[in-house]
This record gives structure tokens, sequence and C-alpha cells, in this order.
């Protein structure tokens, strides 16, 4: 397996403020994570929670304003992208970090051809000419499975299905061969039987080419059976995050063990009795209205009283494995 | 005919029956240009929901699952077939007669957001079925509306608010006191928890299963979420290109899966038990499904079946019965 080098991919402390009207809502609160090549990270978490906004701020695509990234360091093979010049970042942007995005329809534009979106991302990042560029697209679309590439080449977005549509935004954020690939919710919308499709193609990818994947869903499913390590994100803050073995087999924090046990996973043999499902009561907490302490404490069936005063800190709690809270800490120091 | 079914199902009241159900669109009456583009939305579709029990529909995007909702609704015209909710033939009846029966079933939808009217308090919105079908005194309505309140676990202070004020999940128990308001026999959930986060989907499926066990309702669930499945209907069917191909009780369909297409929508879902090394041994198909407009002759599912053989293209597979009410559409099992 891997020695340990400098990650490929390194977030350390971002901060995300949003003006709202109710006030300055930290959208990030000091996200740290790591993706080494060849790897695929998830981002799992309720709605609002923050991955697509981790994702934007990779990017360098937190909308400013009302957004700004406030503190915090972004490095992709050693190189800082917070604060660098837009022209740069847009270099970067397709060339060493791709893209999906969670809609689909929104990213693709309807008046050309799916052959001339991917040309013209090829063109953008290297000195190609249009015909190299479209014969790397048709290449694209072929190797995530199109059938009949140079024809749907030729097509336009709403002529598709919406599994193709997403396989031609994989080709697009792959066609400049990235080191890193940002899929958000790249399933949502899609049957599970082409869903799986999707993240076969991932998986190849990812074991072909050593290309790091971000992978953002909300599917725990997912998480175990594509994922090599996780990132469990709650209110802006990453709450857990190990390999996908500790995490899972083992959750430590109560979010975490919450988000595993209220879902009705599917069972190969399903029990005849039936259980009424585990609750997480209450709902997510808004933003601008987040206490001084533990931000799950007031849907936490563990906390204790230091747990609404004082925040935990995300540290190690196992091998490789880390959580933010104070009980779990507690566990593991004794 | 109202008692044409064996005589099991047609007694106990509030029993769903649907016989050979079929909705088009399009055709003759067309406003395509080009004329006569019939799609086979829901084609030939046959079921029946004993009382008090949960009726689960999955299958592919477009496989007219929402369409055979809406048909049971009487939301959209019944090209062919009869829906029997009890001893009435909801299909038959029409303007009055239908308005007056529409209390005995109630739908509620995916998106808790787009289908409460913003400019109406929450009150107001669950007390309008009342007032409309004629419910209790009008003096009494207000009570009632409290008490719906308290049963779907929301504040009766809560009535006075407007929907953008609530959270979602806050938003589907209005969906669900609304449409308990009118003590339906019967209520069509089409993918009522889909829009919600895991944590708020357990709160409304335990309601959901809670309200059941005390008003004896019957259940139409409507859902992409195999687990979700799982967990909360006690007959399956499942649905491809406007046909069911398999269906089974819960134990049954999940156990024993027959059906080449219900396999590999298994197989597709990822799981918490499962992990990177064994998906790779999962069967998968390729393509999507053909459009409900040009059908192919034969089994629908053949042009994706790594099964089909010369014959599936040229006859479509009757749903038979293989033993305990298992139903399976295909030449081969
Ligand atoms: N323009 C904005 N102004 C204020 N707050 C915003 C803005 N855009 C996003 N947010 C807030 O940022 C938070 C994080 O949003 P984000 O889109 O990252 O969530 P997410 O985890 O991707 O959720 P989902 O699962 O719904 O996609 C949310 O609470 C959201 O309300
Ligand atoms: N009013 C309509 N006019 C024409 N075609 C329609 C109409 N409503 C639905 N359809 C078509 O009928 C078929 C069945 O649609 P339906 O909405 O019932 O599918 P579904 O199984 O509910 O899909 P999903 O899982 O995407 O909700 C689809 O091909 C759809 O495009
Ligand atoms: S720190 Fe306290 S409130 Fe927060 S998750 Fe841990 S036990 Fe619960
Ligand atoms: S009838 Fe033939 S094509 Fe259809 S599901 Fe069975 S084996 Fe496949
Ligand atoms: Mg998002
Ligand atoms: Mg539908």
């Amino acid at each position: 397996m891997a020695v340990a080098t400098d990650p490929l991919l390194s977030v350390k402390d971002i901060v995300v403020d949003f003006k709202t009207r109710y006030g300055i809502a930290r959208v990030l609160d000091h996200v740290t994570l790591d993706v080494n090549s060849g790897e695929i990270l998830g981002i799992v978490g309720e709605s609002g929670c923050g991955k697509s906004m981790t994702a934007l701020s990779i990017m360098g695509l937190v909308p400013d304003p009302p957004g700004k990234v406030t503190s915090g360091s972004i490095k992709i093979g050693g190189m800082e992208l917070v604060g660098m010049q837009l022209d740069s970042l847009r270099q970067i942007r397709g060339k060493d970090i791709g893209m999906i995005f969670q809609e689909p329809m929104t990213s693709l534009n309807p008046v050309f051809t799916v052959g001339e979106q991917i040309a013209e991302s090829v063109r953008l990042h290297e000195n190609a000419s249009p015909k190299a560029a479209m014969d790397r697209a048709v290449e694209m679309l072929k190797a995530v499975d199109i059938p009949e590439a140079e024809r749907r080449a030729r097509a336009y977005p709403h002529q598709l299905s919406g599994g193709m549509r997403q396989r031609v935004m994989i080709a697009m954020a792959l066609a400049c061969r990235p080191k890193v690939l940002i899929a958000d919710e790249p399933t949502t919308a899609l049957d599970a039987t082409v869903q799986a499709q999707i993240f076969d193609l991932l998986q190849d990818l990812q074991e072909e080419t050593g290309t790091a994947i971000i992978l953002i869903t909300h599917d725990m499913g997912a998480i175990a059976e594509l994922a090599d390590a996780v990132a469990v994100m709650y209110a802006g803050r990453v709450v857990e995050k190990g390999t996908v073995d500790a995490v899972l087999s083992a959750p430590q924090h109560p979010y975490t063990k919450g988000l595993i046990t209220c879902v009705p996973h599917l069972e190969p043999d399903p029990p005849v009795e039936r259980h009424e499902l585990m609750e997480i009561p209450g709902v997510v907490p808004a933003l601008t209205e987040l206490g001084k302490g533990c931000a799950f404490a007031p849907r936490c069936g563990e906390a204790t009283e230091k747990c609404s005063v004082e925040e935990p800190q995300l540290l190690a709690t196992g091998d490789k494995h880390l959580t933010a809270c104070w009980v779990a800490q507690q566990e593991r120091a004794q | 005919m109202t008692d044409a079914t064996p005589s099991t199902k047609s007694r106990a009241s509030g029993a769903l029956t649907v016989e050979d159900l079929k909705v088009h669109f399009g055709g003759s009456r067309t406003l395509f240009a080009k004329g006569a583009a019939l799609v086979h939305a829901v084609d030939g579709v046959s079921f029946s929901v004993p009382a008090g029990k949960t009726f689960g529909v999955v299958g592919e995007s477009g496989s007219g699952k929402t369409t055979t909702a809406l048909a049971i609704m009487r939301l959209v015209p019944i090209t062919h077939g009869r829906v029997i909710l009890g001893d009435t033939a909801i299909s038959d009846l029409e303007k009055e007669e239908l308005r007056a029966a529409r209390r005995r079933f109630q739908i509620i939808f995916q998106d808790p957001y787009s289908s409460l009217d913003p400019r109406k308090r929450a009150g107001a919105v669950v007390r309008e079925p009342l007032d409309l079908m004629q419910i209790g005194k009008p003096a009494e309505r207000d009570g009632m509306v409290a008490e719906l309140f308290g049963q779907v676990g929301l504040r009766p202070e809560q009535r006075a608010l407007f929907p953008h004020q609530f959270s979602g999940g806050q938003r589907q128990r209005i969906g669900l006191a609304r449409a308990l308001s009118t003590r339906p026999d019967l209520i069509v959930c089409d993918e009522p928890v889909s829009a919600l986060d895991v944590a708020i989907q357990a709160q409304i499926l335990n309601l959901m299963a809670k309200l059941q066990r005390e008003l004896g309702l019957t259940y139409l669930f409507i859902s992409h979420d195999l687990g979700v499945v799982q967990h909360i209907c006690d007959q399956i069917a499942v649905m491809y290109l406007g046909q069911i191909v398999e269906q089974a009780d819960r134990i049954s369909l999940f156990t024993n899966p027959r059906h080449p297409y219900t396999k590999a929508l298994l197989a597709a879902v990822p799981t918490v038990h499962g992990n990177k090394r064994d998906r790779r041994s999962r069967m998968r198909l390729k393509g999507d499904p053909p459009s409900p407009i040009n059908l192919p002759p034969g089994c629908r599912f053949a042009s994706r079946c790594p099964m089909a053989e010369a014959r599936c293209r040229e006859a479509s597979p009757p749903l038979e019965d293989r033993g305990g009410g298992h139903r399976v559409s295909c030449f081969l099992v």
C-alpha cells in the first residue's frame, strides 16, 4: 500500500462566512481534509451541512459576495489556491481539478453539442487544434462508455437520457486529465441501475488512472461501496473522519451513529418482524443561531453539560480515525 | 360487476383493487404536430391491496408509477380498466358521486414545498378538505384540525403559521394531516420521503406506520428507495415500462427475486453492508430503458436483459403466479 507522502490535495482549516439577513452564517467552520492520489474520499451529511460549499471552496467558486473564504489553506500538489489570481485559478480548474456539479442540466449549455462543449474545455487548457480537441472529446465519450460516441458527440444535451448526460459531465470533467475529480451527488435523479453504472465508471477511473475522487453524497451505502476514506459533516464542520472501514463499522460520533441507524438499509434477508426506525430528533440548526458548544448538542442523546458550553475539536479517537465529540474522546482516553 | 373479483378480496372495506389499468397519453387527440405519438404510460396493471396494508410500487423512472397513482386518484383519464375501493368502482364514478367519494382516498406528494399553497396558513390547508366535503359541523372543524395537528406531531398553535415557516419534514406532516382529515380508507403516497433528509425521513416513516396501526389505513406507497420499501411495505410490485414484471410479499421479493430486472435492481443498490471488493462481482444492466412511445414487440425488458433469447423478442411473457402469490412475467423463470 501507499507510503506516507504529502497528500495530493490538502484542505486546512477553511472558514467560509456568508452575509445573510439574519447575520453572519459560518457555512464552513475550520474544515480540514486530505485526499491522496488514487483515493476516493466520501463526504456525507444532511442537506445544508456544507458538502457542496466545501467543493466550491476547493474550486475557488464560493460566490463572493455574499460569501467569503475568511481563512485557511487549500493546496494541490503543494500549490496554494486560496488568494490565487483568477487567471491562474481558471487554469487549475479543469486541468488539475475537475468537477461534476450537482445539477447536470445547469452546467451543460443547451445550444452547443456535447462534443463541442467537451472540446471547448480541452482547448481552454491545452493548445489543441479544433480537430484534436474534438478527437479528444470523442475519445472521452468512449471512455465513459457512451455507445456510438462519434454520433453522440453531435447531440445536444436535451437529446440524451439522464444517465448519458451525467456521463457527458464526467467526460467533460475528465477531458484534461485532472488529478482530482470532485463529484457532487453525481447520481441523484438517476435510476438505481444507471447509478450503479456511473459508480462503476468512477471506480474504474480511480483504479486505472489513479485520479483522486471526492465523492459527495448523502448515501452511506455509496460510501461503503466506493470510498476509501470518509468525512461526516454537520453544520459546516467535519465531525468525524477516518477510513471507511473504521467509521462505518465503529462510528464514534453520535451524529454518525444516528445517520447509519436511522436509514432502513436494504437487507438481502429481511427480518419478518419490523422494528421502529431509530430517529435523530429535531432538525439541523440554523447556521446563524449556533451556540458556542457542540452544534449537535440540541439533538444529541449523549450530551453532557460541557457539550453546550465548549466546542469539541476534531481529535484522534482511533487508528486513522478522528472525532469531534467530548464523549467519544473521553472514552478513548480511558 | 362489483363482486367479480374473488369474494375474499372484495369484502374487506378499504381494500383497493386495480384491474387491467391502462393510461395512454397522446395518440389521436394529440397536440403534437406529427400526430400519433402514443405514450403507453400504464399498460395493463392489475393488483389488489388488502385493507390496512401497505402496497409498494418500485421501478425505473418513467415506468408509470406516478401515472398509476394519479389514475387511481382519478386525476388523469383512465384509458381502460377499473379501480375499485372497498365495494365502489371509483373508475366508474362521475361528477357529484366522484366528488363525494373523494373523501375516501387521498394523496400525498413527494415535494412538501410545492404541494402546499404558500398563502394559506397551515390550519386552513388542513381544514380545506373538511369544508369542501362538509365533514363535521363548521363549528367543530377547528377542533378537528387541532386534533389532526396533534396526531401528526405538530403543535395546535402552529395552525396559524404559513408553510414557509415550517421545515421540510414539518411540511410533510401538514400534508399527512390534510390527507387524514377526511378519514380516508386509502392514502396514495408518491415518493413521500424522497425529498427529506434521512433523519427526518425516519421520523415520517415511523409516523406513517403508527397512523396505519391506529387508524387502519391502507397505503399505496411509491418509492425508488428499496430500503424504505422493504421496511414499510407488505406487498411490492416492480414496474418496468408501464407493466408489473414481478410482485410478491416483502419477504419473498427480497429473499427470492426472480425477474431479471428485479435482480438487477436489487444488485444495483449500494448498502452499508457492502464494500469495494464485492461490488465488482454484481450483475449490471447496460443501457437505458427504451421509450414508452415506440415499444418493441415481445418482452419490454429484452433490450437490456442479460438472459434474453430469440423468443423474448417475439411474444410478451404473461404475469403469472409462481406459487404463494409471487407473480413473475418472464419466459425463463
Ligand atoms: N448564497 C448563500 N447565502 C447564504 N447561505 C448560503 C448561500 N449558499 C449556501 N448557503 C448555505 O450554506 C450552507 C451549506 O450549503 P451547501 O450547499 O454546501 O450544503 P450541502 O451539504 O451541499 O447540501 P445538499 O445536500 O442540500 O446539497 C447551507 O446552510 C446553505 O443554506
Ligand atoms: N401528461 C402526460 N403526457 C404525456 N406523457 C406523460 C404524461 N405524464 C407522464 N407521461 C409519460 O408517461 C410515462 C410514465 O411516467 P410516470 O410519471 O408515471 O413515471 P414514474 O414511474 O412515476 O417515473 P419517476 O420515477 O421518474 O417518477 C413516462 O414516459 C412519462 O414521460
Ligand atoms: S460533544 Fe456532546 S453534544 Fe456533541 S456529539 Fe459529543 S456527546 Fe453529543
Ligand atoms: S422474458 Fe426474456 S427478455 Fe424478458 S425478462 Fe425474461 S429472459 Fe429477459
Ligand atoms: Mg450540495
Ligand atoms: Mg413518479
